[in-house]
This record gives structure tokens, C-alpha cells and sequence, in this order.
């Protein structure tokens, strides 16, 4: 039927459904592969951040439960994990990523319940890279004598491993699959924000019949964290997260023998050049910084554009931020969802305010916010200069700063300008181009035409003041294992 | 015996290709087994060490950026001059700290010639076995590819001075780090010798610096330093080694320190290179496929 006048391009609400998800009203901790109270009985609220209202009580775990975590882990360590054979190892890690695979649509849904990001992005990049991550270092798992030559790879011992929010059961993925591949047990903390989708996991891990206490799952706040990375009892501490906390973990590990890496914050540059395909990059620009509402410590939160052009991409921007979605997580329209706390909603309005008082220009479109939950509209700063605290200090947010740039190595210079180091990313259709700026770029992971790839295969961490360590590929297993001549 | 007198060499710190003494005009002597008097050497300063690392940092780029062939030539060329100078080196470890046979002496000289040969020929190699192609499920070229870490500080081992420096210092310039060394703090003489074969060697100014001096005065100013990117602290104790990582952390400066395995300098357990890969980051590149 051809488009009245009356036709209307509003978009029909499309809410996923929530029934795949059964909640519990409480939620113990995983301990031993039993789920257990916690010593103390105390419960905390995990709340839907697209209604501010509580989903379930989770346990808030004390220094207590995590003894008793690290006992368990160690037992099972010490009980028969670190000697199963590597391709008995791989087995339970292929079960688990088929688990994670059957049970997709149920583990998207809590995801973004728990989060408030978009339906279609935990439905299409959280699940199945997670599945996909357990799926890769399975493969490892017997394969660890090709993987270092001249040295054999021995497991550490117990690892703890402290989560952030933004990512819950994709970084729980990202740390325990390569160190339960290479023959490591684990504690792991996820972050009081996000706690549902790893103790879903818990399941999923006894439904594998992993061995009890090879996995340990301690929910708490940041008081539990820090009484995981100081326990005694831990040979390994992996930590993805702020800066900040990556300073203090350091300082705790120092002298204590611990493995130690870390995955930390960003400022990452988005560099355009004239040449390049300014539709492909305007896509690549929301790409880089509105995905998950730009709670991704690799988001592209600076755009750099070469002034020839940057008229042209800003308008272009704008254009494409009108058509933004913003709202509801489960609807499968929605583009960006809840910001994941008050605390972090405050953050960002917080560091909006300073860009405008520092007198750069804001940019954002006129959409209806929910009445309830924690929303922000995507933001775009002009006149940014390269001193103005948007520019130099991470967001976390759907908030972008525009600067420009005349020469290649002007591009180089104020994309380096930042303690961080985590990513970058090149737009031009010059091959010499991006070779060459891919070298000079101060980052871990540099995309080129394209923002915010990931794959289990590809390692992934930062330079300088974003951490270091690697997770992905053969690389992300050097952070589990001790090379012995 | 000869009347004649023997005219002694004076020991100076090697900061950005010169010699130079401290500029706090401090020095402290360094005795031999005997506890004779073997020379007067540099007490380094905090301000030493910052220039240490101003003339590591300048340097960086431009050692990175030679080629990698061009790398490991150089590298074997300090072999080249060690072995033409193997006596001196000999005599010197024999002479320092408590001392040693002129046989053992010989052969951790000859240890250190064939460590710079082993690490000479890495240069254009650790690339290709740390790194690689990547087979992401998407329509993407991908490359993982190890990049020196930058500007990297090295405490050496007391002793023996000779072997284990080189076997730290090795593998952190090969890749393309420049590095600020603090000798060993009883057994400094043979490093600033070796430092003279550097400079011999088309090493480029100050991709090596070496200072000398107390190590409570030293560690310090060198783990706190925001423009050091990674630590070595095989020659701390366990208390310095915790103090130094604290420091470090407030940075978030990577450091390592020699395993029990490494430590057997003499043994090809101590040359690795995962030990190259220790002072690298992996920097990988995506690229979208298409017509």
C-alpha cells in the first residue's frame, strides 16, 4: 500500500518478550558449585536501570565468603583440575559455549534487564561472542604446547578475576575461558550493577558439570573486589575497569608475587580523513561512540576530522543522531539504551555541564526521554579544544567531542595526546595512509574503516594508562599460564 | 717490571651517548675482592636519573623506527667489539666485587659475546613467532603485531655485573625500547665498560644510558618517573621490589623481574623470547574487506 498523508514514520513499540527469564527473588553466592548464602545474610537490590525498579536481592559477599571462595578454588585446583588432561579441559569449555548458545535468547534478555542495553545488541554481540570466546579457548585448552615454542605453559594456580558493568557475562567470558583453558581455577566478581547474567552462568557451568569450585562466583561491592585481589590465597588477579581502581590493585599486588593485568579506560581517537567515504564513516562514528550508550571503554569518544571535511561530517552527524532511538532496552528498535546507574547517569551530566562551561558547543536531539530510569540523549561538543576536560577525560557515556586536525601528523599528535591507549580508529581510502598511521597510533587495537570489532581470535588491550595484559587470541593466554623451560 | 706508571681509567656515567660525571660532582669508590681501591665511581643522582630518561625518551622513536635488520646488526655489531675486547672484559669481572677466576671470568664474558648474538638475531624474527594473522569470523583483515613498550628501566643484578646486565638489557632494545640502566651498585666498573662498547658499536645516542650510585637513591626517581613505561627489577631486593612496583602502579607501569629460571645466567633458560615480549605491547590492526 502505497504512503498516505497520513502515513506516520513512527516506529510501532517491538518489546522483546521477557518470559524466557525466570528471576529468583534472592540470589545466593556460587561457591564450591553450590549456590550458598553468604556469611553475613546480607542482600543487596539489583535494579532494572530502564525503570529504577529492583529486579531481585543478590548477596553482598565479605571477606568471609571470598576465604571461603579462594579455599574452594583451590581445592579444586589442587583436587584434580590443574592435572585433567587439556582436551578433558576443552570438553567442559565446548559445553559450555553450547549451553550459552541454546540458552541465547534467555541470557540476552536478563542482560538487558540487568544492564539497560539495546535488546539487539546483547542479542547480537554479548551472547554469541560470549559463546564464541568459551568456543575458541576450548581449542587452546590441548593445544598449549604449540602455543609457546621452546616453553612450557603451566596454569598458576588460583586466579581472581573483579568485572565491570558494561559488558557482564561477555567479560566474564573474556576472563574465565582462557583461564580455565589453561588449566587456572577461578573467583570471579562481577560488578554490583550487573550480577544476574553471571549467576545465570553458574547454572550454566553446573549444567556442564564443570567440576565444583574450578568456577567461584562472589557478588558484592567494591569492599568484596578488593578483598578478592588481597587474599593471599591468589596466584593471578585480572581486572577490567576505571584507572583509578587499576592504580590501587597495582599498588595492593606489588611485592606479593601475584600475576597481575589489567583492562582500564580509554579516550580513543576516531580519526577521518578527507578521502574517506563520509556515509560509511558517519555510520562508523555512531558506531564508535553511541554503542551501549557509550559505556565502552574503547568508544570512539573523539572524533578528530581533517577541517576540510569537518563541516560536512558534522552535519552528516547530526542528521543521523536525529534518527537516534532512544529508549526502552527490549524494544529491538531501540538504538541506545538505559545508562547503567544513577551514579554513572550523574557522571556523564556531570561532565556534559563542565563541556559547556568550558564554552563547547553541544549538540543533541530533541527526543523524548523515558519518564523513568536513567536515560541520556546522545551528545555531540564542537569548539572542543584539546585541554577541555571532555576531551581528556573518559565519559563513559553517549557523548562525543569533535576536534579537527589539517596534517596527518597533527592527527598522530592529538590522538596520542592522552595518558590512555586502548584504541583508535583510521577512516581514508588510502592503504599507505592507514599503514602508516596504524604504526604511529599509541593503542592496543586500531580499526581502520570499521569501530568496535571484536572476535575471540583478536587480542584486545592497552597501552600506557589503559593497562596491560591482553585478552583474545594466543596472546590472552600469556595472562593464565607461567612459561617453564 | 716496568717504571713506567699506569695511567687509570676514569669511570663516568653514560647519559645520551656522553660520558658524563654526575651533576651533583658526587662519586663513591668501588673496591676489588682484596678491598683495594679499583677506581672512584659516579654516585648518580635523582636528577641523573631524569636525565637518563629525558635522552631514552628522545631516542625512542627514532631506534624503533630503524629497521629491524638494521637493528640486529647493530646488536651483533656490540658482540663484534665485546669479543675484540674480551680480555679487557675478563680482567675487569675478574677484578670486581669478591672476585672470581679469570677461567669463570672468561666465560661469562664469553656468555654475554654469544647472549648480543642470540638477541642480535631475534631483531627481525620475535615479530613473525609473537605475532600474526588473526581469522576473525567477519569480513576483516586482521593483524596482532608486538611494539616495544617505550622507554624501559633496568635494575641489574649486583652480581655477577657482567652476564646477567647484558641478559636483561639484551631483549629490551632489540625491539626497538630504549633503556636507562642502574648498574650494579658494588660491581659498577665493567658496566660503564661495556657502555664504552656501545658507544662504539652504532648504537645511537641514548638508547642505552647507565648510571651509577646508591640504589636507595636511585630506584626510586627511576619506578616513579611518568615517562617509564615498563621495569625491570631483577636486581631489587623483595622490600625495593615492593616499594618500586607501588610507584609504578600509580602509573600503571608495567613491571617484571627475572624468574628463578632466568636467573641461571649461564643456562639458555635465561634467554627467551617471551623475555622480548615482556617489553612489548601487542598492537592489532583491523581492516575491512571489500571491492
Amino acid at each position: 500500500m502505497a504512503p498516505t498523508g497520513d502515513f506516520s514514520l513512527e516506529y510501532a513499540p517491538a518489546p522483546e518478550s521477557t518470559a524466557p527469564v525466570r528471576l529468583a527473588s534472592q540470589y545466593g553466592l556460587f561457591l564450591g558449585g553450590e549456590m550458598v548464602e553468604s556469611a553475613s545474610g546480607r542482600l543487596a537490590p539489583t535494579i532494572n536501570p530502564a525503570t529504577g525498579e529492583a529486579l531481585a536481592e543478590v548477596s553482598v559477599a565479605d571477606a568471609a565468603d571470598v576465604d571461603r571462595a579462594v579455599a574452594a578454588a583451590r581445592a579444586a585446583w589442587e583436587g584434580g583440575w590443574r592435572d585433567l588432561p587439556g582436551a578433558e579441559r576443552a570438553k567442559y569449555l565446548y559445553r559450555v559455549a553450547r549451553l550459552l548458545q541454546e540458552r541465547a535468547r534467555e541470557f540476552a534478555v536478563l542482560e538487558t534487564m540487568d544492564g539497560g542495553k539495546p535488546i539487539r545488541e546483547s542479542r547480537d554481540l554479548d551472547i554469541p561472542l560470549a559463546a564464541a570466546h568459551f568456543f575458541y579457548y576450548a581449542g587452546w585448552a590441548d593445544k598449549l604446547d604449540y602455543a609457546f615454542s621452546g616453553r612450557r605453559a603451566a596454569p598458576l594456580g588460583v586466579a581472581a578475576q573483579v568485572i565491570p558493568w558494561n559488558f557482564p557475562l561477555l567479560m566474564a567470558a573474556w576472563k574465565l575461558a582462557p583461564a580455565l583453558a589453561c588449566g587456572n581455577a577461578v573467583v570471579l566478581k562481577p560488578a554490583p550493577t550487573t550480577p544476574l547474567t553471571a549467576l545465570l552462568l553458574a547454572e550454566v557451568l553446573r549444567d556442564a558439570e564443570l567440576p565444583p569450585g574450578v568456577v567461584n562466583i562472589v557478588t558484592g561491592d567494591d569492599a568484596a573486589g578488593a578483598a578478592l585481589v588481597a587474599h593471599p590465597g591468589v596466584d593471578k588477579v585480572a581486572f577490567t575497569g576505571s584507572t583509578e581502581v587499576g592504580r590501587a590493585i597495582g599498588a595492593e599486588v606489588a611485592g606479593t608475587g601475584k600475576r597481575l593485568t589489567l583492562e582500564l579506560g580509554g579516550k580513543a581517537a576516531n580519526i577521518v580523513f578527507e578521502d574517506a567515504a563520509l556515509d560509511q564513516v558517519t555510520e562508523g562514528i555512531v558506531n564508535g561512540i553511541y554503542f551501549n550508550g557509550g559505556q565502552v571503554c574503547c568508544a570512539g569518544s573523539r572524533l578528530l576530522v581533517q577541517e576540510t571535511v569537518a563541516d560536512t561530517v558534522v552535519g552528516k552527524l547530526q542528521r543521523r543522531m536525529d534518527t537516534l532511538r532512544v529508549g526502552d532496552p527490549l524494544d529491538k528498535n531501540t538504538d541506545i539504551g538505559a545508562i547503567n546507574s544513577q551514579a554513572q547517569l550523574d557522571r556523564i551530566a556531570e561532565l556534559v555541564a563542565s563541556g559547556v562551561a568550558e564554552g563547547a558547543e553541544l549538540y543533541t536531539p530533541q527526543c523524548v526521554l523515558p519518564e523513568r530510569g536513567f536515560f541520556h540523549p546522545p551528545a555531540l561538543f564542537t569548539n572542543v579544544s584539546t585541554a577541555h576536560r571532555i576531551a581528556q577525560e573518559e565519559i563513559f557515556g553517549p557523548v562525543l567531542s569533535v576536534l579537527t586536525f589539517r596534517t596527518a601528523e597533527e592527527a598522530v599528535a592529538k590522538a596520542n595526546n592522552t595518558p590512555y591507549g586502548l584504541s583508535a580508529g583510521i577512516w581514508t581510502e588510502k592503504g599507505s595512509r592507514i599503514l602508516w598511521m596504524a604504526d604511529r597510533m599509541q593503542a592496543g587495537v586500531v580499526w581502520a574503516n570499521t569501530f568496535n570489532r571484536f572476535d575471540p581470535a583478536s587480542p584486545f588491550g592497552g597501552y600506557r594508562e589503559s593497562g596491560y595484559g591482553r585478552e583474545g587470541g594466543r596472546a590472552g593466554l600469556l595472562p593464565y599460564v607461567e612459561l617453564v623451560a | 717490571m716496568s717504571d713506567r706508571l699506569v695511567v687509570n681509567k676514569t669511570y663516568k656515567q653514560f647519559i645520551g651517548g656522553a660520558f658524563e660525571r654526575s651533576e651533583s660532582g658526587r662519586s663513591y669508590p668501588v673496591s676489588g675482592a682484596g678491598g683495594e681501591l679499583l677506581a672512584n665511581a659516579v654516585q648518580g643522582s635523582r636528577k641523573d636519573v631524569r636525565d637518563a630518561v629525558a635522552a631514552a625518551r628522545s631516542a625512542q622513536a627514532g631506534w624503533a623506527g630503524r629497521t629491524a635488520y638494521n637493528r640486529g646488526q647493530i646488536l651483533y655489531r656490540v658482540a663484534e667489539v665485546m669479543e675484540s675486547r674480551r680480555e679487557e672484559f675478563s680482567a675487569e669481572v675478574a677484578r670486581a666485587g669478591d672476585g672470581c677466576s679469570h677461567e669463570a671470568a672468561a666465560q661469562q664474558t664469553t656468555a654475554a659475546i654469544d647472549r648480543w648474538v642470540w638477541y642480535a638475531g631475534w631483531a627481525d624474527k620475535f615479530p613473525t613467532v609473537l605475532g600474526g594473522a588473526n581469522p576473525v569470523a567477519g569480513p576483516y583483515f586482521n593483524l596482532s603485531v608486538p611494539e616495544p613498550v617505550g622507554v624501559v628501566g633496568i635494575v641489574a643484578p649486583d652480581e655477577p655485573p657482567l652476564l646477567p646486565l647484558v641478559s636483561r638489557l639484551a631483549p629490551v632494545i632489540v625491539s626497538g625500547n630504549t633503556a636507562v640502566v642502574l648498574a650494579s651498585e658494588r660491581c659498577p666498573l665493567v658496566a660503564i665498560t661495556l657502555a664504552e662498547t656501545l658507544a662504539l658499536s652504532d648504537v645511537p645516542s641514548g638508547v642505552v644510558n647507565i648510571l651509577t650510585g646508591h640504589r636507595n637513591e636511585l630506584v626510586s626517581p627511576l619506578a616513579g618517573h611518568v615517562a617509564v613505561d615498563s621495569l625491570d627489577l631483577t636486581g631489587c631486593d623483595a622490600e625495593s621490589a615492593a616499594d618500586a612496583a607501588r610507584q609504578a602502579a600509580a602509573t600503571i607501569t608495567r613491571v617484571v623481574s627475572a624468574s628463578a629460571a632466568e636467573r641461571q645466567w649461564a643456562d639458555e633458560s635465561a634467554q627467551s623470547p617471551y623475555l622480548i615480549d615482556a617489553f612489548c605491547e601487542t598492537k592489532t590492526v583491523w581492516h575491512t574487506k571489500g571491492r
